[in-house]
């Protein structure tokens, strides 16, 4: 049997109602992400990349269509979506960490109360994961008192803490400076290098293009173009990927 | 508004949508499972309020009580009397309740101002609610309601419903002193170092940003000291002043009938639930204005 990819879309459809008026946000998505590797979403704000993310963490629920994770429906109403969101990690755009917890808490919440992991094992891991991300010192830290780089730092430990089976990237470098970007952006590759199976919305087009096995377009909804990194940012068929890339370009970010 | 504003959402889309077999199914799935879980919940109901109605009827005294508390004859009696006395307490509520919001809201922002010329402020909000909070409402009522006639002023009142206005008010604006507190101190700084930076006064950065989203959170906590006030508002009557619960009393103890208490009750309690609903309701719309998608 040839491997089931980790992820799986299938023609998923999410709309959002507010009084009557109804939005499309996705149309018809299909992808599929094989282990051990890197797709980076693409597109305007605006285009989608956040709700499909948000749907495959079931943190929204998806009008039509299916998600699977290792081959599992995880959409079904049947299924249990606190165990699905066990086996998936999750690094927001504004890192969401829990102001109130200390950078090792905030670490060791999920494995303890979860995972039942006991004390010093889920403290062992997340001073070793700390250690690794360069925040060796800051486990007492509380995070209001770190940069954007180390908050965003300490979100992704606290992802990958539970050693999940999918990592999500929301746009994570978003709100940070170009320094702290590069920080952030070299321990995304260190996790590809390991084998981390990820999903990455960005608007970093040259870490997409590096880091990316493959690359979706993403516009008003639609899964517009897709292909190796060297496609898409190589030879765009659509126009429309065409017309971004192009202002990429022209902003000087690619 | 056209008609197709009233389709189905899904076929109102223009796009070609046709919901699939997969998604039918799903829906009458969960379909199948709230009613599922509405019958469960019914029937649990159900049972609870059957087994209470019985174990009550059918207790050896119920006879008894039945006449005492609940007597229809009672109730229609002492209705009008009650509903009389009512009005005072509406009254004294909606007085003293705008009172206590501005004394309140005055107290907490005092509380929060920096800087040592703001000092004896500060520490005067801070022994305000720290005395008031801590004295027993019943004897600040005492020394309002029978202290103040006994100084034998010119021109202060001698009216207990006044005075037992004052003493509750001075009371309650403690308690929602710290309810607002809490709410301001809950805004993350980040919120106050923003308004700061667009070069917000202190005063303009509470009145615009850190008020308004303080006020949302504790709108709750509140109406409960609303609540509370509302049925306080009946001991002004230990100066002789009628409320529902006194004219209550006064039936009760004539004609042996505890009825009018249970009329009195049932009264307080539908005055508060439409309140808490009201609120309840416009919390509701202004997250669903703000917010999108779905909550987990």
């Amino acid at each position: 049997m040839t491997s089931t990819p980790v992820l799986r879309l299938e023609s998923v459809r999410k709309t959002y109602r507010a009084r009557h008026k109804e939005t499309v946000v996705l149309r018809d998505v299909d992808l599929e992400v094989p282990a051990h590797t890197v797709t980076a979403l693409i597109g305007a704000s605006g285009s989608g990349k956040s709700t499909l993310l948000r749907c495959v963490n079931l943190l929204e629920e998806i009008d039509d269509g299916a998600i699977f994770l290792d081959g599992d429906d995880i959409t079904d109403p049947r299924a249990d979506a606190d165990a699905v969101r066990r086996r998936i990690g999750v690094v927001f755009q504004s890192y969401n960490l829990f102001p109130h917890m200390s950078v090792l808490d905030n670490i060791t919440l999920a494995p303890r109360r979860v995972h039942g992991v006991d004390r010093a094992e889920a403290e062992e891991r997340a001073r070793e994961l700390l250690e690794r991300l360069g925040l060796g010192g800051k486990a007492g830290e509380y995070p209001d008192r770190l940069s954007g780089g180390q908050q965003q730092r300490a979100a992704i430990v606290r992802a990958l803490a539970v050693r999940p089976r999918l990592l999500l990237l929301d746009e994570i470098t978003a709100a940070l400076d170009p320094e702290l970007v590069g920080e952030v952006l070299s321990v995304v590759r260190d996790l590809k290098e390991e084998g981390m199976t990820m999903v990455i919305a960005t608007h970093e087009m040259g870490f997409a293009r590096e880091v990316a096995d493959q690359v979706c377009f993403l516009d008003a909804g639609v899964v517009l173009e897709r292909g190796t990194s060297a496609e898409v940012f190589g030879a765009p068929q659509e126009a429309r990927t065409q017309q971004f890339l192009k202002r990429i370009v022209e902003a000087g970010r690619l | 508004m056209t008609s197709l504003d009233k389709m189905p959402s899904a076929a109102a889309e223009d796009d070609g949508y046709v919901p699939s077999a997969r998604r039918l199914e799903r829906e009458a799935f969960k379909r199948g499972r709230t009613r599922k879980a509405t019958a469960i919940a019914a029937l649990s109901t159900l049972v609870t309020a059957v087994v209470l109605y019985l174990v009550i009827v059918n207790s050896p005294g119920w006879e008894r009580t039945r006449e005492t508390f609940f007597d229809p004859a009672f109730a229609k009696k002492a209705l009008p009397d009650v509903l009389e006395g009512l009005w005072l307490n509406l009254r004294l509520l909606v007085v003293c309740g705008a009172c206590v919001l501005v004394l309140g809201m005055l107290l907490a922002v005092a509380r929060t101002l920096r800087g040592p010329a703001f000092f004896p402020l500060r520490a005067l909000a801070t022994a305000y609610t720290d005395f008031f909070r801590g004295l027993p409402l019943i004897i600040n009522l005492l020394i309002v309601v029978f202290g103040v006639p006994a100084l034998r002023l010119q021109g202060v009142t001698t009216d207990p419903v006044v005075l037992g206005g004052v003493a509750l008010t001075l009371t309650y604006s403690a308690y929602v002193a710290e309810v607002f507190r809490a709410g301001i101190e809950s805004v993350h700084p980040s919120q106050r170092a923003a308004a700061r930076s667009l070069g917000l006064s202190h005063r303009k950065t509470l009145r615009y940003v850190v008020l308004p989203q303080a006020v949302r959170r504790v709108v709750p906590p509140l109406l409960n000291d609303l609540v509370s006030l509302q049925k306080d508002t009946g001991l002004v009557s230990i100066a002789g002043a009628v409320d529902a619960v006194y004219a209550a009393q006064i039936i009760a103890s004539r004609e042996f009938n505890y009825t009018p208490y249970i009329v009195a009750g049932l009264i307080f309690v539908a005055l508060t639930i439409p309140m808490t609903r009201f609120t309840d309701w416009v919390t509701a719309r202004m997250d669903r204005q703000r917010a999108q998608g779905g909550t987990v």
